[in-house]
């Protein structure tokens, strides 16, 4: 089976991915708890929170993770950067056992335990599907490069 | 809350699901036709890269349909617990998303990733219920 290689570069953008979208999420929250309750009769107030300091980040964050998650998707396969997505979730609550002290139940161990397992299987394969058309360019191009000695 | 009855909760579930795995797809087949951003980058510029994705119509299909589901997700957790709708729809969308890959974006789901996507399904609901 052909093996993914993947440079130091493209690894820190599935890293991205994985920590822009759950600390963007969490600033979000974060943000909107600060603020008083907001009704639909005064919409003006949605708009000013968009630049209180929280929410700002939480939005920035989330722009990074889609440009980081759009350039994933630009050279590996949706079936391999959707798992480095949901590694996110592990990120969190580890964030919330260490950072923050709150206590995590025995099933999200397990859950922990199950994520980290599965994005170890994705990882140790290929990260994007060989096509025909461009496995035999490839070995086209290689061809023409042994018939041209430089 | 009112309590909506068994079937219009799948329902609602289905719903964004569905639109979600719509959206992913769509999403990852304009990139795929786009082609590798940091090799655009390379030569042509941030610029270039980002001309490259908003003039790409595939691009504002798949994120129409990311913008339904965000939608469908709201209506959802108006009338649903965000402790289902949640771990719910993200673990399900894993599933959904490795079948539509093989079928629609004809990657290579082979075994390795379907035990993946089943392992993260089920981490994925028991770290988010």
């Amino acid at each position: 089976m052909a093996h993914h290689n993947l440079s130091p570069r493209q690894y820190t953008i599935l890293a991205l991915v994985a920590i822009c979208a759950p600390t963007g999420d969490t600033c979000l929250s974060r943000g909107m708890t600060n603020l008083p309750a907001i009704s639909l009769a005064h919409p003006a107030t949605l708009i000013a929170a968009v630049f209180t300091p929280w929410i700002a980040a939480g939005i920035a964050l989330l722009i990074g993770f889609f440009a980081s998650y759009l350039t994933a998707l630009s050279w590996a396969d949706l079936t391999f950067v959707l798992p480095a997505t949901a590694f996110g979730n592990v990120i969190v609550a580890l964030f919330a056992r260490f950072w923050l002290h709150e206590s995590i139940s025995l099933e999200r161990w397990a859950g922990i335990a199950l994520i980290t397992l599965g994005v170890g299987f994705v990882a140790r394969g290929p990260s994007l599907t060989e096509r025909p058309v461009a496995a035999e360019a490839a070995h086209s191009s290689a061809e023409v490069e042994e018939a041209q000695p430089r | 809350m009112t309590h909506p009855s068994a079937w219009s909760a799948v329902a609602m579930i289905a719903a964004v699901v569905l639109l979600s795995t719509t959206g992913e797809v769509l999403t990852a087949a304009a990139m795929k036709s786009i082609g590798d951003l940091d090799d655009i980058r390379a030569h042509s510029g941030l610029k270039g890269a980002i001309r490259a994705v908003v003039t790409c119509p595939l691009f504002f299909a798949g994120v129409s349909f990311l913008a339904l589901a965000f939608f469908s997700l709201l209506f959802a957790l108006n009338h649903l617990n965000l402790s289902l709708v949640a771990p719910a729809g993200a673990s399900l969308t894993l599933v959904t998303n490795a079948i539509a890959g093989k079928i629609f974006l004809k990657e290579n789901v082979d075994r390795r990733r379907w035990t993946a996507a089943v392992l993260v399904c089920v981490g994925v609901y028991l770290l988010a219920h």
